[in-house]
C-alpha cells in the first residue's frame, strides 16, 4: 500500500466514483465493493496509486464505481492486463476483480501463469457458480447437474474450484469468504492487501436472479456454523454452531469429530505459511454437504515477485553494463567503416 | 554473376589460374540441417561486407528442428549475394553453390544458373545417403548436371585429414566440414581469411581444439582451391560504392529489436515488450531479452493473447507498450488490440509473416497477413498499418510506428515478413543524436483534464496511473466523447467511430506523398508493398534498362494510404500490384481507388524472383525485355 503521510486521510466514501451503482438488488456484489472501499480507506491506500481492472461480466463492472484508476476490460483478460500495468509501473497497487466465468473459463490460463509468476496482483473473485451477465448458463463452477437456460436437463460438466487451482498454480496467498460475512470480507481483503506476491481471494457471491441462494448453507444463520469452518493461523479446525466439532487427519482423509470424544489436541492445527502445500490442498477439497467449507486464510507464503525480479534483472544488467547508450548498441557486433572514396 | 559471360570448365585441359573481375555473384551454401550452413552463410556475409561488397542475405531452413539427416526435408541453405553495386536482392539464382550432401543438390540445383559452379561433398554421395535424396542413380556418374560446371571435392575426408593433429574425435572433427567449404569459397572468391578466423577464436576460446580445427580445415578448403588443379578461374567482386559512414550487418528482427529500443529511448521511457515465441518472430524476443540495460521489460507470456493483453496494459500504465508475433499468434491478438483502439492507447504490434493458413509454412515468407492488419478485428476499428521494405529498414519502420503511435494514441500495426525477418543486409549506422526525440505528453492538470478531448492531431490524453487528481475508468465498451464515461446513446456511438477513423486518417499529416521512380505516367504501373521491394525495384531497373515505359511505387503506408495515390494511380494506362499473397493489396485500391489493378501473385513461400516481375511486365506489354 502506498500510504502517505502529508496527504489527508480518505474515507469510504471517498472510494465512490460518481457512477451510479447497476447491479440488481440483492447480488452480492454490492456488499464486497463497500468492503473493498471501507477495507482501503482504512489501509490509507491512495486513490492515484490504486488500479482496479477487470474483465467482462456483472462483477467486472467493480473498476466503474471506484474512485481510483479503473480498467474493465475484455473477457477473461484481466489478470494479463494487470500483469502489464504492473511491469511498467510496479509502485501502482493492482487489483484484478474477476467472475468464476471470467477467471475459469475464458481466463483459466491467464489466471494460472499469473498464479505461478507471483506478480504482486490482487485478485478478487467474485464466484456466484453462474454467468450473470449473459443471463445465466451454467459456470466453470456451477455445481454437476445444475439447470439452466443451456442446461435445461442439468449439467454434464464438473466443476472446478477456484481456492484448488490457485493451490495448484502454486498460489502464494489465497483466501476465501462470503459476500454477507462482512467482517470476514475485510479481514481477508486487509491480508490480501498487505501480501507481497499476487493474491487470491474467491468470495462467495450471490447472484439473486440467476442462482440465488446458492451459498444459503453458508450464510444462514440457522446452518452456516455447521456448514462452514473459519481457519485460523495455529489454532484448531473447530467448527459447529456450538463449537463442538473439529477435523482430524484419519490417514490422508480430514475427518469430522465430534469435540466430546476427541481432543482439540489432535485435530487439524492450521498452518497458512507451511511450505508444503498439501494440507492447504487438502483443506480446500473440503466441500459442501460432505464437510463443512473452510473459510479463511489457507496458505500465506513468501517468495520473490515477479515485478522485483524483473526490476532485479535490469537493475544487475545495468550495475554491470551500465545504463544503455545507444551509439554502443549500435556499434556492436561486426561493423566496417566506408570512407569517403567509396572503398573500404 | 553479372557480366555475361559464363565460364565452362573443360575436362582435360589444364586449367590456367587466372582472376576475373565480376560486378556481383551469388552463392549458397547447402547442407544438411546440422551441416552449420547458416554459420558459414553469415560468415560469409560478414567477410563480404567488411570487404566492402554490397550484400544481401536470404537463409533459407527447414521448420524441423533436425529432420532426418540426409534427406530433403532436413537441407538448409543460406543464400548471399553480393556486388560492387548496390543491390536489392539476394539474387534469383545463384552462380555458385555448394551441395554438402545429395538432398543438398536435389534441393538447390534448379536455382543456380545455367554454367554455374556447382561444388559437392563427393564423400557423401554413397548408396544410403543418394536414396535418402530420393536418387536412383547417382547424378555425379550421369549427365544430369552437365548443364553446370560440377567440382567433386572429398570434403569430409580433406577435413578429417586437416585436423588430424588436433586429435579431435571423428565425429567433432567431421563437424568442421562446412569451414572447409567456406575456405574453398573464400579462395574462390578472393576474400580474406581473417575476419573468420578472428570470430572462431572468440566463439570457441574455451575450447582451443575446437577452435584449431575449425582453423585448420578453414585454411585446408582455402589451400585446395590454390593447389588442387581444379579450378581455372577465380573471381574478384571490388567493394562497392557504398555511401560513407559506419556499417553493419543486420537482420530484420535485429534491426526490429534495436529500434524498437531507440524508440523507447527517444521518448525517455521504458521499453515494454510482451511476446510469445513463435517462428519467424522469436528473434526479436530473444535480443530485446539481452538489452536490459536499456530499461527493456521483456514479459514471456503464456499466449498471444495474453501478450497483446499485456501490452495495453503496459500503455495504460505508461511504457512504450510492443509486441511481435507471426500470422497465427496476429489472429489470437485482434480482440485485445481492439481494446486497445477502444482505449485509445499508443502501442506497437510486430507481425513477421509467415505461409499461412493456420500453422502454415512456419519458416516461410508471405505477404498475406495485409489484410488481417487492415481489416481484421471486430466493428469498425481502423488501426495504422505500415510495412518494411528492406533488413535494415525495419528498424526505420520500428521508431516511426512508436512515433506514430505515440502522437495519435493509437495501436500501430508493423508488418515485416519472414524473408526480411532472417535476411539481411548492411545497416548504416545512424548517430544517434541526430535522430529526433519521440514527444510524449501526459496531463497532470486535474482542472482542465477530460479523459476522451483531444488534441491536434485528434489524440485523446495519455493520462497515466498515479497522477494525482486524474484518476478515471477507461474500458471496451463503447465511451462518450470528451468525458469518456460509458455511453450506450447511438448519435455518440457513430460520433465516436468517426472520431477514431478521423484520428487514423490524421496519420497522414506525417506521411510524405508517394514517390513514383521512373516517369510519373505512362504505360504500366508496378506497384508493391514490404519485403518485396527489393525484387521489383531492380525488375523496373531492368525493364527501364531495356527500354520499358514502366514506372513502380512502393507503398510504406498501407493504412492510411498516402494522399496523392490515387491521382498517381489514375495517370498509368496499367496497375500491377506485385505481392505474395492472392491480391490483397489488389484488392484494397481497388476497392478504394476504382482502378481496374492488375496482379501478380506468388505464395510458394518465398520472394519473387526478379525474373517473375520481368516476365509478367513481359506478358502485358508484348515482347521481350527480360
Ligand atoms: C470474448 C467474449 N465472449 C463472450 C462474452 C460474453 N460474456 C460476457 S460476461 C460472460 C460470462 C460472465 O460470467 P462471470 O465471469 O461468472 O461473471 P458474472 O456476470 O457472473 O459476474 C460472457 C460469457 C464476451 N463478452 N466476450
Ligand atoms: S445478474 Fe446476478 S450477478 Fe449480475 S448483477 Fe444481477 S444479481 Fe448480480
Ligand atoms: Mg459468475
Amino acid at each position: 500500500m502506498s500510504a502517505s503521510a502529508d496527504k489527508p486521510e480518505l474515507t469510504a466514501k471517498d472510494f465512490r466514483s460518481d457512477q451510479q451503482v447497476k447491479w440488481c438488488p440483492g447480488c452480492g456484489d454490492h456488499s464486497v465493493l463497500v468492503q473493498v472501499q471501507k477495507v482501503l480507506a482504512a489501509l490509507g491506500a491512495r486513490r492515484e496509486q490504486t488500479v482496479f481492472v477487470s474483465g467482462i461480466g456483472c462483477s467486472s463492472r467493480f473498476p466503474y464505481y471506484m474512485a481510483t484508476y479503473g480498467f474493465h476490460s475484455i473477457h477473461g483478460r484481466a489478470p494479463a492486463i494487470a500483469t502489464g500495468v504492473k511491469c511498467a509501473n510496479p509502485d501502482l497497487d493492482v487489483w484484478v476483480v474477476t467472475g468464476d466465468g471470467d477467471a475459469l473459463s475464458i481466463g483459466g490460463n491467464h489466471i494460472l501463469h499469473t498464479i505461478r509468476r507471483n506478480i504482486g496482483l490482487k485478485i478478487i473473485l467474485l464466484n456466484n457458480r453462474i454467468y450473470g451477465l449473459t443471463k445465466g448458463q451454467y459456470s466453470p463452477t456451477s455445481e454437476f447437474g445444475t439447470r439452466t437456460k443451456s442446461s435445461p436437463m442439468g449439467s454434464i460438466d464438473h466443476p472446478i474450484h477456484p481456492v484448488s487451482i490457485a493451490i495448484g498454480s502454486e498460489i502464494t496467498f489465497v483466501a476465501r469468504t462470503v459476500d454477507v460475512d462482512v467482517q470476514h470480507v475485510q479481514y481477508v481483503l486487509r491480508r490480501a492487501a498487505a501480501h507481497k506476491g499476487t493474491a487470491f481471494v474467491e468470495i462467495y457471491q450471490n447472484c439473486q436472479v440467476y442462482n440465488a441462494n446458492a451459498y444459503g448453507w453458508a450464510t444462514d444463520r440457522e446452518t452456516k456454523g455447521d456448514n462452514v469452518v473459519y481457519l485460523e493461523h495455529g489454532k484448531p479446525l473447530i467448527f459447529g454452531k456450538d463449537r463442538d466439532k473439529g477435523i482430524r487427519l484419519n490417514g490422508d482423509v480430514p475427518e469430522i469429530v465430534n469435540l466430546n470424544q476427541v481432543s482439540p489436541d489432535d485435530l487439524i492445527i492450521h498452518d497458512e505459511k507451511a511450505a508444503d502445500p498439501s494440507m492447504a490442498f487438502r483443506l480446500a477439497r473440503m466441500l459442501h454437504p460432505e464437510y463443512p467449507e473452510p473459510l479463511g486464510v489457507f496458505r500465506a507464503v513468501e517468495k520473490p515477485t515477479y515485478e522485483e525480479l524483473l526490476m532485479g534483472q535490469i537493475e544487475a544488467e545495468r550495475a554491470k553494463r551500465g545504463p544503455g547508450r545507444l551509439e554502443k548498441l549500435f556499434r556492436s557486433g561486426d561493423i566496417w567503416e566506408v570512407a569517403e572514396t567509396g572503398a573500404a | 554473376m553479372g557480366t555475361a559471360t559464363t565460364n565452362k570448365h573443360q575436362a582435360g585441359q589444364k586449367p590456367a589460374k587466372h582472376i576475373e573481375e565480376r560486378l556481383q555473384a551469388a552463392v549458397r551454401f547447402a547442407g544438411d540441417s546440422g551441416d552449420g550452413m547458416q554459420l558459414v552463410g553469415g560468415q560469409f556475409t560478414a567477410t563480404s561486407a567488411v570487404f566492402g561488397n554490397d550484400v544481401a542475405t536470404f537463409p533459407d531452413y527447414p521448420a524441423e528442428i533436425r529432420a532426418p539427416i540426409g534427406t530433403l526435408a532436413g537441407v538448409s541453405g543460406f543464400q548471399i549475394n553480393f556486388a560492387s553495386r548496390h543491390i536489392y536482392t539476394p539474387g534469383d539464382r545463384v552462380d555458385v553453390l555448394v551441395a554438402m550432401n545429395p538432398a543438398a543438390l536435389k534441393a538447390n540445383i534448379r536455382d543456380v544458373v545455367e554454367g554455374g559452379i556447382v561444388i559437392v561433398n563427393s564423400d557423401e554421395f554413397d548408396a544410403g545417403n543418394l536414396q535418402r535424396a530420393q536418387y536412383s542413380t547417382n547424378p555425379l556418374e550421369t549427365d544430369e548436371l552437365s548443364r553446370y560446371q560440377v567440382y567433386k571435392v572429398p570434403i569430409t575426408q580433406q577435413t578429417l585429414a586437416a585436423v588430424k593433429e588436433t586429435g579431435l574425435g571423428p565425429r567433432d572433427a567431421g563437424r568442421c566440414k562446412n569451414f572447409y567449404a567456406l575456405g574453398l569459397l573464400y579462395w574462390l572468391f578472393d576474400r580474406p581469411l581473417d575476419p573468420t578466423l578472428s570470430w572462431v577464436n572468440g566463439k570457441f576460446a574455451r575450447v582451443p581444439a575446437v577452435a584449431n580445427a575449425n582453423k585448420l580445415a578453414l585454411e585446408a578448403g582455402y589451400a585446395f582451391g590454390e593447389t588442387a588443379e581444379m579450378f581455372a578461374v577465380r573471381y574478384q567482386i571490388r567493394p562497392a560504392e557504398l555511401q560513407p559512414g559506419t556499417y553493419r550487418n543486420l537482420t530484420g528482427n535485429q534491426a526490429t529489436a534495436i529500434g524498437l529500443v531507440t524508440a523507447a529511448q527517444l521518448a525517455g521511457k521504458p521499453l515494454f515488450y510482451g511476446s510469445y515465441p513463435i517462428t519467424p518472430a522469436s528473434e526479436i524476443l530473444h535480443d530485446l531479452s539481452s538489452y536490459k540495460n536499456f530499461d527493456v521489460r521483456v514479459f514471456q507470456a503464456e499466449d498471444e493473447i495474453a501478450a497483446m493483453a499485456a501490452v495495453v496494459g503496459a500503455a495504460y500504465a505508461g511504457a512504450i507498450a510492443t509486441t511481435g508475433t507471426s500470422g497465427p499468434g496476429m489472429a489470437l491478438k485482434q480482440e485485445a488490440l481492439g481494446l486497445g483502439v477502444m482505449t485509445e492507447l499508443p502501442m506497437v504490434i510486430v507481425n513477421v509473416q509467415r505461409g499461412g493458413p493456420s500453422t502454415g509454412l512456419p519458416t516461410k515468407t508471405e505477404q498475406a497477413d495485409l489484410w488481417q492488419a487492415v481489416l481484421g478485428r471486430n466493428g469498425e476499428c481502423p488501426v495504422p498499418v505500415l510495412a518494411a521494405q528492406s533488413p535494415a529498414d525495419c528498424f526505420w519502420s520500428a521508431i516511426e510506428a512508436v512515433r506514430v503511435a505515440v502522437k495519435y494514441m493509437t495501436p500501430v500495426i508493423l508488418l515485416s515478413d519472414g524473408y526480411l525477418a532472417n535476411g539481411s543486409e548492411p545497416w548504416r549506422v545512424p548517430d544517434p543524436d541526430r535522430l529526433p526525440k519521440i514527444e510524449v505528453r501526459h496531463p497532470t492538470d486535474p482542472a482542465t483534464f477530460q479523459p476522451y478531448a483531444r488534441d491536434e492531431h485528434g489524440a485523446r490524453p495519455w493520462a497515466l496511473p498515479g497522477t494525482p487528481g486524474l484518476e478515471h475508468r477507461v474500458g471496451g465498451l463503447e465511451k462518450a466523447d470528451i468525458t469518456g464515461d460509458v455511453c450506450y446513446v447511438p448519435e455518440n456511438h457513430h460520433r465516436m467511430t468517426e472520431l477514431r477513423a478521423q484520428k487514423v486518417a490524421n496519420v497522414l499529416r506525417d506521411i510524405p506523398d508517394q514517390e513514383v521512380y521512373g516517369d510519373p505516367s505512362g504505360e504500366l504501373l508496378v506497384v508493391s508493398w514490404g519485403g518485396t521491394f527489393g525484387a521489383v525495384r531492380t525488375a523496373i531497373e531492368q525493364a527501364r534498362e531495356a527500354g520499358r515505359s514502366v514506372a513502380h511505387v512502393h507503398m510504406r503506408w498501407l493504412n492510411p494510404m498516402p494522399r496523392n495515390l490515387g491521382e498517381i494511380l489514375s495517370r498509368f494506362r496499367r496497375v500491377l500490384v506485385c505481392e505474395l499473397n492472392m491480391g490483397q493489396l489488389q484488392l484494397l485500391l481497388r476497392g478504394r481507388y476504382l482502378v481496374d489493378a492488375l496482379g501478380l501473385h506468388k505464395v510458394q513461400g518465398r520472394p519473387f524472383m526478379v525474373s517473375d516481375i520481368l516476365s509478367r511486365i513481359d506478358e502485358l506489354m508484348g515482347g521481350r525485355a527480360s
